[in-house]
């Protein structure tokens, strides 16, 4: 297999990573005010992903290293071109980082309340906004000769893209609700648990609409049987959500992900960045690569550490195994205010 | 104002604001892991204590430094698309690397250091700090690495066909003469930012009568941060030393701008202690100066020969200003701001001094157990980290300002390397947004540090001897949680 190639599907490999993993996180945070009923259940609910958030969000920032280093062009055109929705994401992903940490540094009402806009809004903003850019890349944008991305904010904002959208909020809101189901005891258990099934079922109605109209713009045999199984792997969660198999429900949700986004890679490839101006302006895995030699370079230092970077998280995931119910939460916060 | 200039002061704010919390996060988690160890293998309290209130401080220090981070990956291709186009064959592998070998380390055993209290024994919890700072040395090996080659691009070919700089040595790129004596220069001073760290905030609490009872461990702390600051302070003006070498060999119009050496000096160059140029800055006024002290920083010898900004501008006009079309053609003046370069150096350079100065007081004001009662104690402290941090922003504005106009030297210009489809207007929102952010952020983040460092180490609390994953009682509240 040509070097262009291998690194394409790593950089899908690292946007897997990144959408499975952060993807609950995200749903955990836009469900706080939905899910937690008082101030204790807001802990239960932050200390699940507590130890963990930081690490996911790193697979964002390898993405977009990888993609700087392997496809120069497509780093360069992409982050040039959607610049005000990466804008926001950037300005989301700094609020809500902070919120998890300072949140609990002050005892105020006032003082978390604000911290817990920050990590609503924080999750809500790119787990929206990440499926608008993904479904216009897929789709294609105005790209010119010079690789330069010719459109504005509202190119993007189209049905397509939209959808897109609306696609990865719904299936990150089920994918966190699916987790605090498996890492939570006693009622809010219970509640998550419904509720991914009630958001799942929306979930699954919008992807199968938007996959099954990618699949229509540029599918291949291969995306087909992605997107096929991605939706199958969704039913199969929520069935299992159903009946308390919260593991299972959770591996439902993590499959459909990963392959929902395959799927997309590979309805993408050759492209990186099709162009709607005009095909012969497409970048590809070929024109907007690196060297050989920078892919080989990558490809030992991949090959090398990914095993072991992949190896202590998840030890980090097993460590942090117990579920955390609310008699698990200390009764003062780290401000020394008592919880209420 | 043109996209150029909002993309310009947005790199400049954006990665100085980044940097105000790097060297601290660097160099406290050695001191953090080191005070760690020392409790695991002493049991003496004290070290625990002060190893959780560091850690806390280090904590709200940290989180900032973090997400101010992600914009440093994105600003690349947002604001200068053009730039990257040219080097990301070179420059885009350190960034990659260091996101795979750096930040997955530092983030993931950061989270199992902060909830792994109750968690891992007590040796493996000690290691995971060990292994933040191993991240954090990582990151900081990779990044420098990619700024040593914007400094003296090594390791590549300039390929016609496509218009770019291309990577052929690797190892070239990452043993960069310029990088080896950066590296260190830069741990260094985060070393020296965290000792005097842990040396004024304990100076500040030492003085304070509500804490009286803890006065002989703030005593200790205080010895402990002077100890690193000095130690740390040497590495820095040693390798400081080779780096002025390094850059008189190859940015020499850099080690003129810091020097304000407007004529070439064969022998016995001077080292100017203040200097006031002409305001387009092409000639010299006014000089105070140490007799062939440049000549000794520049080369190792009081007769070296130190290049002049005059003669370097016209050699420089004439290698590169020739061909129009070449991202290293500039119609402007292939000269760094002559102000800016200047001052930077001193700055750097004087509160890099006066710290270590405060430390060596400091130190020999408490030697042998004796108690100062010295008033002015706490502040002469606490204005030590301030001095330290504000003089690698200054290093910083140096080592970028001075290799202006060039984003890589002597192969594309900055003004070559901005995005090209970039409006205005969305810079100039990308530019309001951040920075407004970034204040908000600061005020924030000052006032969470002030409130932490008053309230002083907690009292001493004994974890609990648990296995990997916890212990036996499964409903135990857990010791740490946000």
């Amino acid at each position: 297999m040509e070097l262009t190639t291998v690194w394409f599907a790593l950089i899908a490999v690292l946007w897997v990573g990144y959408f499975c993993l952060e993807g609950f996180d995200f749903g955990v945070g836009m469900l706080l005010p939905v899910l937690a009923r008082d101030e204790t259940e807001r802990r239960v609910m932050i200390n699940t992903i507590g130890p963990v958030w930081d690490g996911n969000e790193v697979w964002v920032l390898v993405a977009g290293g990888a993609t700087f280093a392997a496809f120069p062009e497509w780093y360069a055109t992409l982050f040039s071109g959607f610049y005000l929705p990466l804008l926001l994401i950037l300005v989301a992903l700094i609020v809500r980082g902070l919120a998890f940490e300072y949140r609990h540094k002050r005892g105020e009402d006032t003082w978390k309340g604000r911290w817990d806009l920050a990590i609503i809004w924080g999750s809500f903003v790119p787990a929206l906004l990440w499926g608008v850019a993904f479904a216009n890349i897929v789709a294609g944008v105005p790209i010119d000769a010079d690789k330069e991305f010719t459109g504005t904010l509202f190119t993007l904002l189209n049905p397509f893209g939209l959808l897109g959208g609306l696609v990865t909020l719904t299936l990150f809101a089920t994918h966190g609700a699916m987790f605090v189901a498996l890492k939570t005891d006693g009622d809010i258990r219970h509640r998550a648990r419904d509720l991914a099934v009630r958001i799942g079922a929306v979930a699954a109605l919008l992807a199968v609409v938007f996959l099954a109209w990618t699949q229509m713009k540029t599918g291949t045999a291969v995306s087909a049987l992605a997107f096929v199984l991605a939706a199958l792997s969704l039913v199969g969660g929520l069935l299992a959500a159903t009946r308390g198999r919260e593991g299972w429900a959770f591996v439902g949700t993590f499959v459909t992900i990963a392959l929902a986004v395959i799927g997309l890679f590979v309805a993408l490839f050759p492209d990186v960045m099709p162009s709607t101006t005009d095909p012969a302006y497409s970048l590809t895995t070929t024109n907007a690569a690196a060297t050989a030699y920078t892919l080989k370079v990558m490809t030992w230092v991949a090959v090398v550490f990914t095993p072991i970077v992949l190896g202590y998280q998840a030890w980090t995931y097993w460590v942090f195994r117990r579920r955390i119910a609310v008699h698990h939460i200390p009764t003062a916060d780290l401000a020394g205010t008592p919880t209420s | 104002m043109d996209v150029l200039d909002i993309a310009r002061w947005q790199f400049g704010i954006i990665t100085v604001y980044h940097f105000l919390f790097v060297p601290l996060t660097i160099g406290l988690t050695a001191v953090i892991a080191g005070l760690e160890t020392a409790w695991v293998r002493t049991g003496k309290e004290d070290y625990l204590r002060l190893t959780k209130f560091f850690g806390k401080l280090f904590l709200i220090n940290f989180a900032i430094g973090v997400v101010t981070g992600i914009v440093q990956e994105f600003q690349f291709g947002m604001n200068w698309s053009d730039y990257s186009r040219f080097v990301g064959d070179v420059f885009g592998a350190p960034l990659a690397v260091e996101g795979l070998l750096a930040f997955f380390l530092e983030s993931t055993f950061l989270g199992l250091w902060i909830f792994g209290w109750d968690k891992l024994p007590r040796g493996l919890h000690a290691a995971c700090m060990w292994l933040v700072h191993l991240g954090t040395l990582a990151s900081s090996w990779f990044i420098l690495a990619a700024n040593s080659w914007m400094q003296h691009p090594v390791g590549y070919r300039f390929n016609a066909e496509s218009g770019r700089a291309e990577l052929t040595d690797f190892w070239a790129v990452m043993f960069n003469k310029v990088q080896v004596v950066t590296f260190p220069h830069v741990v260094f001073a985060a070393y020296m930012t965290a000792g005097t760290f842990v040396l004024g905030v304990s100076a500040y609490l030492y003085m304070k009568k509500r804490h009286e009872a803890d006065r002989p461990m703030y005593h200790h702390a205080i010895r402990i941060g002077a100890v690193v600051t000095l130690l740390a302070g040497l590495g820095v003006a040693i390798t400081g030393d080779l780096q002025g070498k390094v850059m008189t060999e190859v940015q020499p119009m850099k080690m003129a701008a810091a020097e304000g050496l407007y004529e070439t000096s064969e022998s016995c160059a001077p080292f100017s202690v203040f200097t006031v140029g002409t305001p387009d800055g092409k000639e010299e006024k006014f000089a105070v100066t140490v007799p062939c002290l440049l000549s000794f920083l520049g080369t190792g010898s009081f007769d070296g020969t130190v290049e002049g900004i005059n003669p370097l501008r016209e050699e420089y006009a004439e290698t590169y200003g020739s061909d129009p079309t070449s991202k290293a053609f500039t119609e402007g003046d292939y000269t760094p701001v002559i102000p800016v370069t200047y001052w930077s150096f001193r700055f750097m350079m004087g509160l890099g001094f006066f710290a270590a100065g405060g430390a060596a007081l400091i130190l020999w004001l408490t030697r042998k157990g004796r108690t100062p009662g010295v008033r002015w104690l706490g502040v002469l402290g606490l204005s030590l980290p301030i001095a330290t941090t504000l003089a690698s922003s200054w290093g910083w504005i140096f080592t970028e300002m001075g290799r202006q106009p060039w984003v890589v030297f002597g192969l594309m210009t900055t003004e070559s390397g901005v995005s090209p489809g970039v409006s205005v207007f969305e810079a100039a929102t990308s530019l309001v947004v951040l920075t407004s952010l970034y204040a908000l952020l600061a005020v924030i983040e000052v006032k969470l540090l002030v409130t932490y460092i008053r309230k002083g180490a907690d009292p001493y609390e004994e974890p609990p001897r648990v296995k990997v994953g916890g212990s036996d009682d499964e409903d135990a509240p857990l010791t740490f949680a946000y």
